[in-house]
């Protein structure tokens, strides 16, 4: 152990601790501008950058970086020293003065790093005057970069290198003209983005922001000649709330389904309820696969990768290409339910597709990438029209003059609102995993799944792979599921290198914590226990739900009675499911 | 060994030599017989030192004592056609050219303070920005990430340090008394002088001279003179007047 004093006050820290960290242990909140970290995650971001956090060590010369400055025996820490404030003034103002300072038209205003750092150092006045750096504008269907407000912390550069490795991002220019950019000036949406939209999430100002539609919809309500049809994805519910002052982790479903009523929605349903679907043909496309492969046939793709997660089928697609028959066929939740609203209830309510108008409520910007696709359009017209994000719905509803708080609890409407307690956990790593298992096992084997919880493939913390074996009657079937494309990377390594470790059906979801870390949802600043909340809201909400396996779904069974007959048959595949496209050539671009 | 000296070139000397020793015995004194006005040492990053200073041994230890270093081993040899504060943002422009961008203090602080030194050479600055000048270097030093943004306002340190009058000169008289300073200048035609011949006017590529409507005694035409709103400050008409009329203020 270490000991050392911080403004006086002794601290015993671990050896390797950070003097920001060993100020947190003492109760001294030093600001921070480039760090972030996701504790427990396995993401950090620590350049040292910014220099906001500088403290003042006695008898070192400069002052120190607290981020990045490990204790020692014996040190003396001053961290509000009159030295320190200045300087630490001096750093946020020389920041703002090459900051297009247009706070109340950001998009993050309010929700800016930058703007809560500037008053909690109590900065009236910019003292320096001079160029701006500026650049190009660009976007993507997901994302828009306004690089005039980048702050060089590279939180984006880190999450899109190290914990996605999907490297779209990387600093370049040098001095003054340093930027994080796609290389060779390249449109981010020619390079190897994936539109996983987690350089958004982590971005302390507005450089990096989300594709806003909120007017898009609100012009299809006022459309006398659409129907326009809602979806809400799992992770919404649980985190919704803290757009209005509620705790993490609340779970606010009912609120939720009387916002959208109250908002103009003509129908109020549930991507839970599809989620259910999901299950029920990846779940058969699963069996499938593994009976015939016990059966003898050396062709078949093991182990079948979920294919729920935009971001990552935009990954695959532009570094597996050679592995393509690998995931699942079925679409996501978001396009199964688009795919079964223009269709099956467009006719059931006499509306013809076109002026159905689906929207989609996700915890995702790549989903509005997504939708975009165009296999996922007959004649041009998108089975999901609009895809906003947590973020945008809690605009809209306050825009709309209305507060969560205040909305009564009602439900989805019906056919398409029921769901069970697999479908919720979608939205949490290892849900998809879990729900497929409870499905799975029991069509395989006859008989109901002796426990319903796979604790083993939980949580957010610990491994970055989590692994278990199910006995599906005498068959040893092994799982795996991770976030975070990085861990994804690895898994498909293994798998092109022959699946040594004998996979049956692995999990992978983009995002931090699965789509409750989603990068529509409200932002987190790096507080993971916020994720881990939604996580503990989802299972509440799935142990409480009176049906918790999708089989046992009374409107799935329906609507495979009365309109695709089985799962993976004929109309199914015609409509739920998909295939995947070579798309390495944005990476070759930039090799 | 480099600058307004009479041999420059590469030399090795033992530690401890003086400054006064390289400076006069090495290379030979000052060009044209002009004042020693200051020296640079360590390259881009080192500081200015004066004439207070020539006695100073060369090592390690006492260079930084005298507010510079040792550096690169160069030495930049000035006399007074130098104008410091242009020196200083001379040296700042390098370090804006050689930041990589990484920490925000070298990215935008050494940017800001070639602005502001800027301003100062054009006759723009205030009493403040001296006093935001020091504060910001000071800023820069204290809390850059690497050795580049920790030294790079050296230059601007030594010069305030040793040569505020001159900063105070810029600021406010508006003068630069090392005439290096373009923005400073003013080109002034005596009009007892100028016998009003008009080859100034003919030369100025600017247009910037005129003819007046005095005359003076003894001379037949009208004098001329400068428009210093439209004056390039070039010298194209000093060169050309053989009557020592025009001279730089």
């Amino acid at each position: 152990m270490i000991n050392l004093t911080i403004d006086n006050k002794p601290v015993q820290v671990e050896e390797g601790t950070t003097i920001l960290k060993a100020a947190r242990q003492a109760g001294i909140n030093i600001p921070t501008l480039c760090y972030f970290e996701l504790n427990g995650m396995k993401f950090e971001n620590k350049p040292g950058g910014c220099r906001v956090c500088v403290v003042e060590v006695k008898g070192r010369k400069n002052l120190a970086p607290a981020c990045a400055t490990d204790c020692m025996e014996g040190m003396e820490v001053f961290t509000h020293s009159a030295r320190v404030i200045n300087a630490r003034k001096t750093v946020v103002e020389l920041i703002l003065s090459d900051h297009p300072n247009d706070c109340l038209q950001c998009e993050k205003n309010g929700d800016c790093e930058l703007q809560a750092l500037a008053k909690r150092l109590g900065i009236k006045e910019i003292p320096f005057k001079g160029a701006q750096s500026t650049y190009r504008k660009d976007a993507t269907l997901s994302v828009e970069r306004d690089m005039d407000k980048c702050v060089m912390c590279r939180r984006c550069e880190t999450m899109c290198n190290k914990f996605q490795s999907v490297g779209a991002l990387s600093g370049v220019n040098r001095g003054f003209q340093a930027v994080v950019a796609p290389a060779f000036e390249q449109n981010l949406g020619d390079s190897s983005c994936v539109n996983c939209g987690q350089c958004v999430q982590v971005c302390p100002v507005g450089a990096l922001t989300l594709v806003d539609n909120i007017g898009d919809v609100m012009k299809a309500i006022a459309d006398p000649t659409k129907k326009v049809v809602v979806q809400t994805a799992p992770a919404v519910r649980v985190a919704l709330g803290e757009e209005f002052g509620m705790q993490p982790g609340e779970i606010v479903t009912g609120k939720m389904a009387a916002a959208l009523r109250r908002l103009g929605f003509d129908y109020v349903f549930d991507t839970d309820w599809s989620a259910d679907l999901t299950i029920m043909e990846e779940g058969t496309e699963l069996l499938g696969r593994v009976k015939s492969f016990l059966a003898g046939d050396k062709n078949v793709k093991l182990p079948l990768f979920t294919s729920c997660c935009p971001g990552w089928v935009t990954f695959y697609e532009k570094n597996f290409p050679d592995l393509l028959d690998y995931p699942s066929t079925a679409k996501s939740p978001q396009q199964m339910f688009g795919a079964v609203a223009k269709n099956y209830f467009a006719q059931k309510i006499g509306v013809k597709r076109e002026d159905l108008v689906v929207v989609s409520i996700m915890p995702c910007l790549a989903k509005k990438s997504e939708c975009a696709r165009d296999e996922f359009k007959v004649n041009g017209d998108p089975d999901v029209n609009f895809s906003l994000t947590t973020r945008e719905l809690a605009h809209m509803i306050k825009q709309c003059n209305l507060d969560l708080n205040d909305m009564p609890e009602e439900d989805f409407d019906s056919p398409l609102g029921q769901s069970t307690g697999a479908a919720v956990i979608f939205g949490a790593t290892g849900g998809v995993m879990e729900a497929a298992v409870r499905t799975a096992y029991e069509i395989y084997c006859g008989k109901p799944l002796p426990k319903i919880d796979l604790e083993a493939v939980r949580g957010i913390y610990g491994d970055s792979v989590r692994t278990a074996t199910v006995d599906f009657n005498g068959l040893a079937v092994k799982v795996a599921i991770c976030y975070g494309l990085s861990n994804a990377r690895k898994l498909m390594e293994e798998v092109r290198n022959g699946n040594p470790n004998g996979y049956h059906f692995i999990e992978v979801m983009a995002c931090p914590g699965g789509c409750i870390g989603g990068a529509g949802q409200p932002y987190h600043h790096g507080h993971s226990d916020i994720i881990q909340k939604r996580m503990e809201a989802t299972y509440r909400e799935d142990a409480g739900k009176p049906i918790r396996k999708s089989h046992e779904n009374p409107d799935i069974i329906a609507i495979y009675k009365e309109y695709y007959g089985e799962p993976c048959g004929h109309l199914s595949h015609e409509q739920l499911h998909t295939h995947y496209f070579d798309k390495s050539d944005k990476i070759e671009a930039t090799k | 060994m480099a600058g307004q000296i009479n041999n420059v070139g590469l030399i090795e000397v033992p530690m401890g030599i003086t400054l006064r020793e390289i400076i006069y015995e090495i290379g030979g004194g000052i060009k044209g017989g002009r004042q020693f006005k200051a020296v640079q040492t360590g390259g881009p990053s080192g500081g200015c030192l004066t004439a207070k200073h020539l006695d100073t041994a060369i090592d390690y230890d006492s260079l930084v004592a005298a507010g510079s270093m040792m550096g690169s081993g160069g030495m930049v040899v000035m006399d007074e056609t130098s104008c410091m504060p242009a020196i200083a943002k001379f040296y700042l422009e390098f370090t804006c050219e050689e930041s990589c961008g990484k920490c925000s203090p070298c990215r935008i602080g050494n940017k800001r303070l070639c602005e502001m030194l800027e301003k100062i050479t054009d006759g723009r600055g205030t009493m403040e920005d001296l006093q935001e000048l020091r504060n910001l270097a000071a800023v820069i030093k204290d809390t850059a990430l690497c050795g580049l943004g920790q030294t790079s306002p050296n230059p601007v340190l030594s010069t305030l340090d040793n040569f505020w009058d001159e900063y105070v000169e810029h600021v406010v008289d508006k003068k630069c008394r090392a005439g290096v300073c373009k923005k400073l200048m003013r080109y002034e035609i005596d009009r007892e002088k100028c016998i009003g011949c008009g080859k100034c006017a003919k030369g100025c590529p600017a247009e910037a001279i005129t003819r007046t409507d005095y005359t003076a005694p003894g001379h037949k035409l009208a004098s001329m003179v400068i428009d210093s709103e439209k004056c390039l400050k070039c010298g194209a008409c000093i060169g050309g007047c053989k009557f020592g009329a025009i001279s730089v203020k």
